[in-house]
């Protein structure tokens, strides 16, 4: 059956079905396709073969240091909001191999590791994870170092994003400047509409990759209707926003408060477990780790995940240059907020309150950061 | 072509379940790799040679509960360029140190039948607090991919990559879902040493703690967590006070909860 093709930034109206064989075209296409799914009490991402892998009818609650599913009412394959894992472990993985030496009868022969050849489709993707993506882009190839594994995941990623409808307790979006609506970086945007109709998706087209695949699906016109409902959405993600973050002046609120007593009070608090950099989509700190195998004829090369809470990550000659938890709270949260404004020209935090939730001790950003400001004298 | 020289490796046993020098003849598929590289010089588990020392690493599991045993883990030492120890009774005095903080003669009264036939210290401590150790290798029982890296990499000279940060980056690095935000079960991952892979909450349980410490932990705050998840101050002290309880953080933070 042919479709019409629908035009770049023009919307149209999707069914149920219409986005299982939309899936499926990708599958057919050679795409593996990743998205949101169930496992273990938490909406992770995973491989999906159809629409019946996402979490059909399930929804999230999200609190510092707190994260349940529940049930809803409805059959919304969308509405939660971010679970545990962001999108940055499919671009810079945990760990990954960056070279073998092995010894040869001339010297050491280097085995450098193969380009990332694959091509990967990503489901259900957040305006505050496209926005995060749009930041490890600028860290790992926006500079005039590429980082050549990175660029070989990115490229020719197929991104299908959601505007979110329903955020979390512990979201703040909305203030950071980054949702809930998606406004770039996709090649198809949805918005979910359960109610006024059947189940039913506006679905914006964001790039030629997109139309290309839409003409090839069952689609409509999005009524004027669809598009009002749509808008509510979003608008009304935007009014449920669980936290706040103020933006006002935040790089001068952290650098003139390096000394604030916030800082060792949350360092009562603070477990140094890691946890807030290793959920954050932004986070993109590693340590190389070089080993050697029994009989000394292979050297290894790997590219770990690290956290500016280990001990390591400051080590110089000597010791640790933050060996205190104070100093290396500060040092994330002051990064993150701040002076990632300088390194790179926005800020290092999108809002989407991992680092809240996935506190084992439930310490909120948005809380350290008006504490701050509570203090400040007003100018 | 003459063999080549081979290090020698010994492996001694002091007050333990023999666990973590098992794990060395676990290493099935590395055993002859281990092999070619190092002579077993001592390892009554695996061979009854006995290849005088001295030798190159000693690897070295259990505490040290008696009076002859800190005199024997001196001679070890002296024979001994390297010096290893394996696991949670060697690096902190094993499960067996909960004696450390009872009346011994009450539980050598209660444990035998004939208490006087029983010679030991009042405590259970780690072999470092008795000579110096060059690494100390954590686990109850320790990792069979740790324990090779760290042979291999005393072999070539080189530190072991063996990092001491929290047990959440392994579960975060595997994607495992955290068991304390989202089943509200308490977890010692958070100021526990990695090492194990953080096999417990992937089987979606909290971690127990048997790799001892982390670098340094914030006990106390893990503590009140769990106070605020329901657990009673004499399950707090439980929590801190198993396999790795006379390891400085993790014995003061169990001593400072009534039981």
């Amino acid at each position: 059956m042919v479709h019409p093709r629908p035009d770049i930034n023009a919307s149209v109206l999707l069914l149920r079905d219409g986005l299982a064989s939309l899936l499926q075209h990708l599958r057919d296409d050679g795409y593996l396709v990743v998205g949101p799914t169930v496992r273990d009490g938490a909406i992770v991402h995973d491989q999906l073969r159809g629409i019946e892998d996402l979490p059909v009818g399930v929804g999230d609650e999200q609190a510092p240091g707190r994260y349940r599913l529940r049930r809803r009412a409805d059959q919304a394959l969308f509405g939660y909001a971010v679970g545990p894992q962001s999108h940055k472990r499919e671009f810079f993985p945990p760990s990954i191999r960056l070279f073998q030496l092995r010894r040869g009868a001339g010297g050491p022969v280097l085995t450098p590791e193969p380009p990332i050849d694959r091509k990967l489709a990503l489901i259900g993707v957040r305006s505050c994870e496209l926005q995060a993506i749009a930041v490890q882009d600028r860290v790992f190839v926006g500079g005039h170092h590429v980082d050549a594994d990175y660029a070989s995941r990115r490229r020719g990623v197929f991104v299908v994003a959601v505007n979110c409808g329903e955020p979390s307790g512990t979201c703040f979006c909305a203030s950071m400047g980054t949702g809930p609506r998606a406004s770039g970086g996709f090649d198809l945007a949805l918005t979910e509409l359960l109610s006024g109709g059947p189940h039913r998706f506006v679905v914006e087209v964001g790039s030629a990759a997109g139309a290309d695949l839409l003409a090839r699906v069952e689609h409509a016109p999005a009524s004027e209707a669809d598009h009002a409902a749509a808008s509510a959405v979003t608008a009304a993600a935007t009014a449920n926003m669980g936290r706040h973050m103020d933006t006002r002046d935040i790089k001068s609120l952290f650098y003139a408060n390096q000394e604030h007593p916030r800082w060792a009070q949350v360092a009562e608090r603070c477990l140094g477990c890691t946890n807030c950099t290793l959920v954050c989509p932004t986070c993109f700190c590693s340590t190389t780790v070089d080993t050697t195998d029994l009989a000394g004829a292979t050297a290894t090369r790997e590219r770990r995940w690290d956290s500016c809470f280990t001990l390591d990550h400051s080590y110089v000659h000597g010791g640790s240059v933050r060996p205190s938890l104070r100093a290396r709270y500060r040092q994330w949260l002051t990064h993150k907020l701040a002076s990632w404004i300088d390194q790179y020209g926005t800020s290092g935090c999108v809002g989407c309150g991992r680092c809240i939730t996935w506190c084992p001790v439930g310490i909120d950003i948005t809380e350290e950061a008006a504490a701050l400001r509570a203090d400040v004298p007003v100018a | 072509m003459p063999r080549k020289r081979r290090p020698k490796l010994a492996v001694w046993k002091f007050a333990s379940c023999d666990g973590c020098q098992l794990t060395l003849l676990d290493c099935e598929d590395e055993l002859l790799a281990i092999a070619d590289a190092l002579q077993i010089a001592y390892f009554r588990e695996a061979t009854s040679a006995d290849v005088g020392g001295p030798y190159e690493v000693s690897l070295v599991e259990g505490s040290i509960t008696t009076a002859d045993d800190a005199e024997r883990i001196r001679r070890v030492r002296a024979v001994s360029r390297s010096l290893v120890t394996i696991g949670a009774c060697a690096t902190a005095g094993g499960i067996q140190a909960l004696r450390n903080f009872r009346d011994h003669a009450e539980m050598l009264r209660v444990v035998y039948a004939r208490p006087d036939y029983i010679d030991s210290l009042t405590t259970s401590t780690a072999i470092a607090e008795h000579v110096p150790v060059d690494f100390e290798l954590r686990g109850c029982p320790i990792d069979k991919r740790q324990l090779l890296e760290v042979l291999s990499a005393y072999l070539h000279g080189r530190r072991p990559a063996i990092a001491s940060h929290s047990t959440c980056v392994e579960c975060k690095m595997r994607g495992t879902v955290c068991v304390m935000v989202a089943h509200g079960t308490p977890c010692m991952g958070p100021v526990t040493h990695a090492g194990c892979g953080a096999l417990c909450p992937s089987y979606i349980r909290g971690c127990y703690g048997c790799y001892g410490p982390a670098e340094a932990p914030n006990t106390a705050a893990l503590a009140r967590g769990f106070v605020q998840m329901g657990v009673s101050e004499g399950g707090v002290r439980r929590y801190f006070h198993t396999f790795n309880a006379n390891a400085g953080p993790f014995r003061q933070e169990g001593l400072s909860h009534g039981d």
